[in-house]
């Protein structure tokens, strides 16, 4: 009984359409008059309850604890709520609020307050007869602090010891080992075909650290005579860190068809650098303004690669200055 | 109560209390009316400058759910979860948590992938609105400082995308890490050390790194935008909103315009909600960024056809444009060759825009206030200017995408990049005379149409109408 009592109160609080006695009658409007539109009143409506049932499907989507497909459903539900209510606040600016055109004046500026303002500072000044002394005391003190403020940043990284840059975890007799730690036999080495290797027992994630070694006819290379024998078997190593801005050299080009297509290449995927690995990485196309430094090889008498020394130049991206030293080991 | 409510007296009753509270409290009713009849000049253009506004809310809203899952720690671990193809590789904390975010916390891929998109609409709408201001002269006096706060903004925006990027520590983080690194070691004398400071040892860097971007991406970047966007809207609302000449009431004297209450707020508003559907059914539906498809990044891992979010693709393309050539003097390199496409090229595009408003003063001798709106084809230099500015950095972002135009269709690579290589110089001065011709064009046809009426008039006996 007492239910039905308040079911019928909550109808007639919602549903009631009885028009409010204007309360601000004796004064002259603010807001321009307009019709009301009792049609565009329930689109509204509608969308909001649309907007609340999806927000509600929202909910019961992510109770779900293993459902397919649960991100669409998810972004679905809470994007059609969201595009319910952007429906119903359309409705209310075109149909339920009045569109008026107001005019106002363009703000301007205040000339006299301006002056006044200069003239209370300069006023304000009068009792000082050394200013400039003073004001360089200010910004001898100003000065110092700001820089006492920022030296702690130094605390950041080596700001002047630009050395590690050169540093390479490579030197005569490391060995070469592939991303497991397995030793690279020559042996094993397949013609054209790209390796990557790394120091054995250094760390892989150095720019120094990574390799690419790839075999060719040693009647193929035409390394510079100083290089003669960097190339055991035909066997060539180069930094695989792009001399451009650092990405891994990741990709190989090889001519299946070599009398019309070009010749084999190590190519960075970041911004297509590309250089002859036959001719000590050469740049032949793209960006990158020196070859890549090549690692000097040798093989043990267990058929091992190993290196015979530090790379050509120092690794990577280049900086100011990057071509006046050679690289060297870690101390 | 109910009968209260029913006769309809509640509404203002509820309101008159709470005028009352904050007027009382902080005087703020005259400021409060005059904000809610504050004019905003009726233009659909007007509403980018909102949308980048309303993607930035979205963008904070998300971010902070994500930082509540993602753990910026470069820290080795392995990856046993559910996602097959990850399981047992070697990772950092960072990435694994990301992938986690998106497989393992519900509601956590819909999150990150919003935040995604939001990111990229927000960067889009900037540059719309930027160029919306630029061809309408909007920047002018008493504009200009609002326009710097913009521009710096947009500035921000575009540093801060990266850094989100570059949290997570997939493949192609560690790729565009990589070539931001060597894009700061490229800046003459400095670089190297300017890197060192940032990385704090050479590339990958110390293990702060991760935290350093950390840091900066969900607390210093986003606190200084909000505190510009602060100044930006402040500033706007304190000189009012441009408009275009659109009667004879819009004049350089007054401002006409809808009233933010109550005609502005439920647009706005509305906006809003419509700005939030669009990134969550785009977050939801849409897939974008699987990092869990590219891997965790090592220095000597690598993949073709790797593109960065889109606004950075004009970068991208100054980078590969670049002919092979370091600045040497003997054996000491001063300029490395990254310098040219990835720092001096930005540099150049931003000390345009930002000179602008100068330049543009000293030009024309226009020094007075402007609060009313060229059309495009009012201002023939500038606009043309603009157009030449803003081709020559689309053709460069084009270029950016070469490799895919490779990989996707296998247009030859050289070819196009040499092909780009022209245009680069070409296509700006094209655009150029182009565009001043057709602005002349559109004024000259304007004025014969006027000028035809004006006789039709007459010769129907009519009185001619003073402008
Ligand atoms: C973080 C990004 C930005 C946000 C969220 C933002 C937001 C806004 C909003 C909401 C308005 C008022 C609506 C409008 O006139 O479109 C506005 C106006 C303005 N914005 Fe931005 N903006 C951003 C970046 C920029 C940029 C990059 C520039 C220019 C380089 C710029 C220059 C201006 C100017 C000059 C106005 C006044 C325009 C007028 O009154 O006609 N803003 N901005
Ligand atoms: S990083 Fe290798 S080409 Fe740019």
């Amino acid at each position: 009984m007492k239910m039905r009592r308040w079911a019928i109160a909550l109808g007639v609080l919602l549903l009631g359409r009885k028009k409010r006695q204007p309360r601000f009658a004796d004064r002259p409007r603010i807001v321009a008059p307009g019709a009301p539109d009792p049609r565009a009143e329930w689109v509204a409506l509608l969308l909001l309850l649309c907007a609340a049932a999806a927000a509600v499907g929202f909910i019961v989507v992510y109770s779900f604890n293993h459902l397919a497909h649960q991100t669409q459903y998810l972004g679905l539900a809470l994007g059609l709520a969201f595009a319910f209510v952007a429906a119903a606040l359309i409705v209310v600016a075109k149909r339920l609020v009045v569109t008026e055109e107001l005019e106002e004046d363009y703000p301007l500026s205040h000339p006299t307050t301006q002056e006044e303002v200069e003239q209370l500072v300069e006023e304000s000044g009068d009792r000082l007869t050394r200013k400039r002394l003073l004001l360089t005391g200010a910004g001898a003190a100003a000065g110092a602090i700001g820089a006492a403020l920022v030296v702690p940043a130094l605390s950041l990284g080596p700001l002047l010891d630009t050395g590690g840059f050169y540093e390479t975890p490579w030197r005569r007799g490391v060995r070469l080992v592939d991303e497991h730690g397995k030793p690279l036999l020559l042996d094993e080495i397949v013609r054209e075909t790209f390796y990557t290797a790394y120091p054995q027992g250094a760390d892989k994630e150095l720019l120094g650290s990574p390799l690419v070694v790839v075999r060719f006819e040693p009647a193929q290379l035409h390394l510079p005579t100083q290089r003669r024998d960097w190339a055991p078997g035909g066997v060539v190593a180069y930094s695989k860190i792009c001399t451009h801005a650092g990405c891994a050299v990741a990709l190989f080009r090889k001519p299946t068809f070599p009398v019309v297509e070009p010749g084999p290449a190590l190519i960075c995927p970041c911004h297509y650098s590309t250089f002859d690995p036959t001719r000590a990485a050469k740049v032949i196309f793209g960006p990158a303004g020196r070859p890549l430094p090549q690692l000097p090889l040798a093989v043990d008498s267990g058929g091992v690669l190993r290196a015979a020394g530090n790379f050509s130049g120092p690794v990577g991206p280049a900086w100011s200055g990057v071509r006046s030293k050679a690289p060297r080991n870690p101390s | 109560m109910v009968r209260r409510a029913v006769e309809g007296t509640e509404e203002p009753v509820v309101i008159r209390g709470l005028v009352r509270f904050l007027d009382e409290r902080s005087g703020t009713a005259p400021f409060l009316k005059k904000a809610l009849r504050y004019a905003f000049p009726d233009n659909w253009s007007f509403l980018l400058g909102e949308v980048a506004l309303y993607a930035f809310v979205i963008l904070v809203g998300t971010g902070i759910y994500l930082t509540l899952f993602f753990e910026p720690s470069t820290a080795s671990t392995y990856y046993t979860g559910h996602y097959l193809p990850l399981r047992g590789h070697e990772m950092s904390v960072a990435y694994r948590s990301a992938v986690d975010l998106s497989f393992k916390v519900r509601a956590g891929l819909l999150m990150r992938q919003t935040h995604h998109w939001a990111a990229d609409v927000f960067v889009a709408s900037i540059v719309l609105h930027m160029l919306r201001i630029f061809f309408t002269g909007a920047f002018r006096k008493p504009r200009d400082l609002t326009y710097y706060l913009g521009l710096t903004m947009l500035i921000l925006a575009l540093l801060e995308g990266y850094l989100g990027y570059s949290l997570v520590d997939d493949l192609l983080s560690g790729m565009g890490l990589a070539i931001g690194y060597s894009v700061l070691m490229s800046i003459p004398v400095v670089g190297g050390n300017l890197a060192l400071l940032l990385w704090g040892a050479p590339f990958p860097g110390k293990p702060d790194f991760e935290s350093r971007m950390y840091v900066a991406h969900v607390f210093l970047f986003p606190i200084l935008i909000a505190t510009l966007l602060g100044l930006h809207l402040f500033l706007v609302a304190a000189r009012h909103h441009t408009q275009f000449r659109e009667s004879r009431r819009t004049t350089e004297k007054k401002v006409v315009g809808v009233p933010t209450f109550p005609g502005q707020a439920p647009r706005s508003l509305g906006l809003f909600f419509a700005v939030a559907a669009v990134l969550f059914l785009l977050g939801g539906l849409v897939q974008i960024n699987p990092i869990w498809l590219w891997g965790p990044y090592h220095v000597a891992a690598g993949t073709n056809g790797a593109q960065p979010d889109w606004y950075l693709g004009w970068l991208i393309g100054a980078l590969r444009l670049v002919p092979n050539f370091d600045v040497t003097i003997g054996h000491y390199t001063l300029v490395p060759n990254p310098f040219w496409g990835g720092a001096l090229f930005p540099l150049l595009v931003f000390l345009f825009l930002y000179l602008s408003p100068w330049l543009e003063r000293r030009l024309t001798g226009e020094y007075g206030f402007r609060n009313m709106l060229d059309r495009p084809r009012d201002a023939p230099w500038r606009t043309a200017l603009g157009v030449a500015l803003f081709t020559w950095v689309f053709i460069i972002f084009l270029a950016g995408a070469s490799d895919r135009v490779f990989v996707s269709f296998g247009v030859s690579y050289e070819a196009q990049i040499w092909a780009y290589r022209v245009l680069v110089f070409v296509a700006p001065v094209v655009a150029l005379l182009v565009t001043r011709k057709l602005c002349f064009a559109l004024q000259q046809s304007e004025r014969l149409g006027r000028i035809r009426k004006q006789a039709e008039a007459e010769a129907r006996g009519e009185l001619p109408q003073p402008e």
